[in-house]
């Protein structure tokens, strides 16, 4: 253990044997991001909705704004393992943990895009004769998109995070690496994925980062 | 929820440590931002460098910084001060650019004021700057606040002792009220410490108690 960890990480992440197979590097971070995708996924078919209606209709909102700040209070390691037991083995329990902790943000995004709309804008819209589902899909969300994917961007964080401790309840994903050095004490496979874990992240931090600048609208860019 | 009532002691230890590990990084990250958004702020390009790099920072999930960290400074995996360092990381991610924002939500003209009647620029930023960012210094302290107190469990995993070894534990032997009482511990830990932020921002700052939290 006198070599240096970091080395010996990119040495295991270096050998061949590692990137192929159903416990290889490809198949952990297509599960990881699988994980993800479902999560967010499901999550959005409940938040976004409501969060339109919530930013829509200005109804409802303190309770969207104290749902989103209650769960940042849940520690998701604790949702994780209280629906494994409940639940049982299997991906139903990280998938329910998925969902409940993506929600905030997702409702926070949603409901914070319709708002910042300007009302003036809206009431123009309204004036011109369009309905209220044109003035939804037409002027608030396409004025509020980069809020809407700052919510997605908020909420991925959060699932590719919690995705790992999938991997403490019995799946898969790259959190079987982390777990599985921690179980024999071999810190370079330890380092190894969290490394890939990270970049990951980063990447998908990144991916909804551009697309959040590129859905602003032109007359909204700061220059 | 017999499990609670036999294990009183183990819990107490646990809700300490958490304390320990949680309540240092929050006032760490507090303090620092402030001379850090100060100088973010002075350089427009600095002021971009620091958000972006606060977002990403943000975006590193919390279980891999703790597995690399003891790698770039030598602290050990089981530590609970490798667990108080890679939060102080996160409450500066969260922090620095919430402070940035609230010293830009002071108007100039006010500290210009304060310059011509012979603030010095300590005293100025003592006296008028930093009350005046204050709401907005808040609302920042208590979202790092709330997140620090519910990251700290991850440590559990790690076998660092906190709340979180209740999810461990009670995953291991199948004891579904150990995890409840964690799970409520924590948050019950996380929204005190908000309730008690809030008090503490009223009694610093009489002047936001008439409409809520104002906005200078």
């Amino acid at each position: 253990m006198n070599e240096n960890p970091f080395a010996e990480a990119l040495a295991w992440l270096a050998e061949p044997t590692r990137w192929s197979g159903a416990s290889g590097i490809p198949a952990r971070t297509l599960e990881h991001l699988g994980y993800t995708a479902l999560g967010v996924a499901v999550a959005a078919l409940i938040a976004i909705p409501l969060g339109l209606l919530v930013g829509h209709t200005g109804r409802g909102k303190s309770l969207a704004v104290a749902a989103a700040g209650a769960a940042r209070a849940l520690p998701t390691l604790g949702l994780v393992t209280l629906f494994a037991l409940l639940v049982g083995i299997g991906l139903t329990a990280p998938l329910l943990a998925f969902v409940v902790l993506a929600i905030p943000s997702l409702l926070a995004g949603a409901y914070s895009a319709i708002e910042s709309a300007d009302p003036a804008t809206v009431d123009a819209a309204r004036a011109q004769g369009m309905t209220e589902w044109q003035i939804l899909t037409r002027v608030e969300l396409p004025l509020g998109m980069p809020l809407l994917i700052g919510g997605f961007r908020g909420a991925t964080v959060q699932v590719v995070a919690t995705a790992m401790l999938a991997a403490y309840v019995g799946n898969g994903g790259l959190g079987r690496y982390i777990f599985q050095g921690l179980g024999t004490q071999n810190y370079p496979q330890m380092i190894a994925g969290s490394l890939l874990v990270i970049a990951l992240a980063l990447l998908l931090d990144l991916a909804l980062l551009l697309g959040q600048r590129l859905t602003a609208p032109r007359g909204l860019r700061p220059t | 929820m017999s499990w609670v009532g036999a294990n009183l002691d183990l819990i107490a230890g646990h809700t300490g440590s958490h304390l320990l590990q949680a309540l240092p990084p929050i006032l760490i990250a507090f303090v620092l931002s402030l001379p850090m958004a100060k100088l973010a702020n002075a350089r427009g390009w600095l002021r971009t460098g620091v958000t972006t790099t606060s977002g990403l920072m943000y975006a590193i999930p919390s279980l891999p910084l703790f597995v690399l960290l003891p790698g770039l400074i030598g602290t050990s995996v089981r530590s609970p001060l490798n667990i108080a360092i890679a939060l102080s990381l996160y409450g500066l991610a969260l922090m620095v650019p919430a402070a940035s924002d609230a010293f830009r939500s002071v108007d100039r003209h006010v500290l210009s004021s304060a310059t011509a009647q012979g603030y010095a620029p300590l005293a100025r930023f003592l006296h008028v700057e930093l009350p005046l960012a204050g709401p907005v210094l808040l609302a920042g302290v208590r979202v790092v606040a709330v997140s620090t107190i519910s990251l700290v469990t991850v440590g559990g995993v790690l076998g660092v002792s906190s709340l979180g070894m209740l999810f461990v534990d009670g995953f291991r032997r199948g004891i579904i009220a150990e995890i409840a009482a964690g799970v409520v511990l924590t948050a019950v830990l996380a929204l005190v410490t908000d309730a008690l932020l809030v008090l503490l921002g009223r009694a610093l700052m009489p002047w936001t108690r008439a409409q809520g939290v104002r906005r200078p």
